[in-house]
């Protein structure tokens, strides 16, 4: 009973020799150790020079008149070990890594121009706590990324292919085949969502929703015709849309296809895009689909919410031999959070498809609900952790 | 406790002439006074401010946004020309009373014929004005054909444009009347909407109404900015009681903006915003910095400075790319972008229960005055709309616009003016 008290004391007097103090004026912080680094024109000051291994936070605060850049630069005072960009004048932002034992360099660079200012030696030691990473990441990351660019050209060439049979059946006035073809053809959108998202107004055009449109803008996309081929729901006065309207319809849901499909061709991600792809693909679920709102008037929404989470875990699983080092204990909640929510969907399976969303029970909507909660919680520290 | 403050109780007070008289006196021409009958000299002292009611402006716009809202909107009933004007000033003495911490009828929760329900609901029996004010408004659906008001529409009362995004309910959007009540002190607010809803039984009655438990604006330097439920600084570029010639410009009517009837008073723009905070609460810091062009401590524009430095919208960072993002809502509502058009806002934050899927039902009642809505709230709103970084964690659900009229004379009502009694 004696030792343990003693032991204490004595980290805790470790912890504040290392840190020089800075702990102190970050109370809310609790136990992460934090150094404050204030950038200015010429100078990079940094609270202390040492810290011990494991989880660190550099505070840096912006005093200079200039745009302002920090980095902590490995050993060879070149490869970047964590940075943060575009602090304006004035601004304090954290940069939060997970340093282990060695060498480094700060440097500030006000103005992002040139080599920087204010380069110190930086000492890391070793507190005996830090987890080591093996592997290389860097190619961990290059495969990640690779892997995920082809994923996300195949599922636009299945869209291409579904959209040109979806299309010629609402053409040729086919509905039955048309109302068939929709959801199962959507579902390669749905998967790579979040990319298809980031190529400027083509979203709009392909998946905007009626509600989502302006005062006099033009409808377009899936849901102009889902709403053509489901007017169950349509306002009184809805009358179905002439053959011309469907042609012109159709055209440009296809034009608009194969643009994308030319845009993906060259598309290349970055570690955060992959795993905020992956929580992007989570909100829309959250926001769109457990709500029953994206499929307005076919009620095909569990489509979509499969496909959204077949996307997410397909993300997932590109990056997971990086958070497996990283994070092992985060990479198994997700494994198990994303078995609970595969299922639930899979009790709502018909055949190839799914119960339509308006069949769905309350409580089995509430039960959707909460397990994405579930997942996309955790989820969420994706990105922190694996970048960290 | 002063023999002055004793005065102001809601069963002591008998008629309102003589504390009228005395609160009148000092605060003509001004909206915010404290009323002196019982010596005190400030309003800004919490629970026991008051603001007069007969003023050149309605209270409760430049008023120092207080903490608590209850908003209602009125459907009236098939009644007559003169049965609505006897309305108004049955509302007017009510609030008249009300907003200087006495009862809503002359007798009191706790007085009168002893064999009839009393003319007071008792609920703020014992609690001071709070700096109540109530603010009356009429909707354009009052300027049909029931009342013979069709010609006195002003035009800036226009039918507010779908805007895209937009998920309107219809049971909590417009409404022929609306009466904002705001104190700090929820009760009060409370009394005064349920007060005046039970005045109004038979020819009135409440279309959709809301709560809101703190403020999301700053309509005074003297008060600092609150935070949304984001957990942002919203509005720290509101237009502000002491910008006396923006007021002036942008927030009241004028002779020549065509409606004679409404020269002093404003336009109202409600929406009642839904937010997905459970999806917000899972963003990043670094996105949800980028939504809003501001850091989320200080409310420091990204530019750099502190909270009340001006945005640049020029500044780069790496890749050339401006550190304000081209849409994030800092940018996207600046009046820089909007030939200087500003708002006051005066929004409340408010958590309804929740719904069905177990999500906090939470949000912001945007509450908007504006000289005219044509070229202030609806082309922010369009910019907002179309490409606020924001709207993917919000929901316009409900809209209502009301011409907010002048204030009013002692010994007249509220609305007078619209109805040719201003005389």
């Amino acid at each position: 009973m004696i030792r343990r008290p003693l032991s204490l004391a004595s980290a805790a007097t470790i912890a504040a020799l290392s840190l020089s103090g800075c702990v102190a004026n970050q109370p809310a912080r609790g136990e992460t150790p934090t150094l404050t680094v204030t950038s200015t024109a010429d100078g990079c000051a940094i609270s202390a020079s040492s810290a011990p291994s494991g989880s660190l936070v550099f505070s840096v605060e912006n005093s200079g008149s200039q745009v302002t850049e920090f980095y902590l630069l490995a050993e060879d005072g070149l490869r970047i070990v964590g940075e943060v960009e575009n602090i304006g004048p004035g601004i304090s932002r954290d940069l939060v890594i997970n340093a282990l034992p060695g060498d480094y360099f700060t440097v500030c660079k006000p103005g992002m121009i040139g080599s920087g200012v204010g380069k110190a030696v930086f000492t890391v030691t070793d507190s005996g706590d830090a987890s080591s990473l093996g592997g290389n990441l860097d190619e961990q990351v290059v495969t990640a990324n690779v892997n995920y660019a082809a994923y996300v050209k195949d599922q636009v060439e299945q869209l291409v292919t579904g959209t040109e049979a979806f299309t010629s059946a609402y053409i040729a006035g086919d509905d039955d085949a048309a109302r068939a073809l929709y959801a199962p053809t959507r579902m390669h959108w749905e998967r790579i969502e979040t990319v298809a998202e980031s190529f400027g107004d083509l979203d709009p055009r392909m998946d905007l929703r009626e509600a989502d449109l302006e005062e006099g803008q033009e409808w377009t996309g899936w849901h102009a015709m889902e709403k053509d081929l489901w007017p169950h729901d349509a306002e009184p006065g809805f009358t179905a849309y002439s053959p011309e309207k469907r042609e012109a319809l159709a055209t440009g849901l296809v034009t608009d296809t194969n643009t994308l499909y030319s845009k993906v061709q060259k598309v290349e991600f970055s570690l955060d895009q992959l795993t905020n792809g992956a929580i992007g693909l989570m909100d829309e679920v959250a926001s769109g689909k457990v709500t029953g709102e994206e499929e307005f008037w076919s009620h095909t929404d569990l489509w979509d919410f499969q496909a959204n989470i077949d996307g997410a875990h397909v993300l997932f699983d590109g990056i997971r031999p990086v958070l497996d080092q990283k994070d092992p204990a985060l990479a198994a909640t997700l494994d198990t959070e994303f078995a609970r929510l595969q299922n639930l969907l899979d009790e709502q399976r018909v055949g190839d498809g799914f119960r339509l969303y308006t069949d769905l029970s309350t409580s089995e909507i509430r039960a959707l609900s909460d397990q994405v909660n579930a997942l996309a919680e955790p989820l969420s520290r994706l990105t922190a952790a694996v970048l960290l | 406790m002063t023999e002055g403050t004793r005065a102001l109780s809601r069963r002591g007070l008998l008629g309102l002439a003589g504390a009228g008289v005395a609160g009148v006196a000092l605060g003509v021409g001004a909206d915010r006074v404290a009323l002196a009958m019982n010596g005190m000299s400030s309003p800004a002292q919490g629970s026991s401010a008051t603001y007069p009611f007969f003023a050149q402006h309605q209270s409760g716009i430049v008023t120092p946004a207080q903490d608590r809202l209850h908003f209602a909107a009125f459907d009236i009933a098939d009644i007559t020309r003169t049965e609505l004007i006897e309305l108004l000033k049955d509302w007017t003495a009510a609030a008249a009373r009300m907003t200087m911490g006495a009862s809503a009828g002359e007798f009191g929760p706790a007085g009168g014929p002893y064999d009839a329900p009393p003319d007071d609901t008792g609920e703020a029996l014992d609690l001071p004005a709070a700096g109540l004010t109530i603010t009356f408004g009429f909707g354009p659906q009052l300027f049909d054909n029931r009342f013979g008001l069709a010609s006195t529409r002003p035009a800036p009362l226009v039918d507010l444009p779908h805007f895209p995004g937009d998920a309107l309910r219809p049971e909590v959007s417009d409404g022929d009347l609306c009466i904002q009540a705001c104190s700090d002190d929820p009760q009060v607010a409370v009394h005064a909407i349920r007060n005046l809803s039970r005045i109004a039984f038979g020819r009135a009655s409440i279309r959709w109404s809301q709560l809101g438990f703190g403020r999301t604006s700053s309509t005074s330097r003297a008060q600092s900015t609150p935070r949304n439920l984001f957990g942002f600084k919203d509005g720290t570029a509101n237009l502000k009681s002491e910008d006396t010639s923006l007021i002036n410009e942008q927030l009241w009517a004028h002779k020549n903006d065509g409606s004679a009837w409404m020269v002093g008073g404003s336009y109202l723009v409600a929406r009642t915003i839904r937010m997905t905070i459970e999806t917000w609460d899972r963003t990043s810091l670094r996105e949800q910095e980028k939504v809003f062009g501001r850091n989320k401590g200080e409310g420091a524009p990204l530019s750099g400075g502190s909270e009340f430095t001006e945005p640049d919208f020029d500044l780069v960072g790496r890749g050339e790319a401006p550190l304000i993002d081209e849409n994030s809502h800092v940018r996207l509502a600046h009046s820089d972008f909007h030939s200087g058009a500003q708002l006051l806002r005066r929004g409340y934050n408010f958590v309804d229960g929740n719904d069905e899927l177990g999500r906090l039902n939470a949000g912001l009642f945007f509450l908007a005055y504006q000289r005219d809505p044509r070229t202030q709230f609806i082309p922010i709103q369009l910019a907002l709309a179309k490409s606020d970084l924001l709207n993917e964690y919000i929901r316009h659900v409900g809209s209502a616009i009301f011409a907010v009229p002048p204030g009013c004379r002692e010994g007249s009502y509220l609305g007078a003016s619209l109805f040719g009694d201003d005389e």
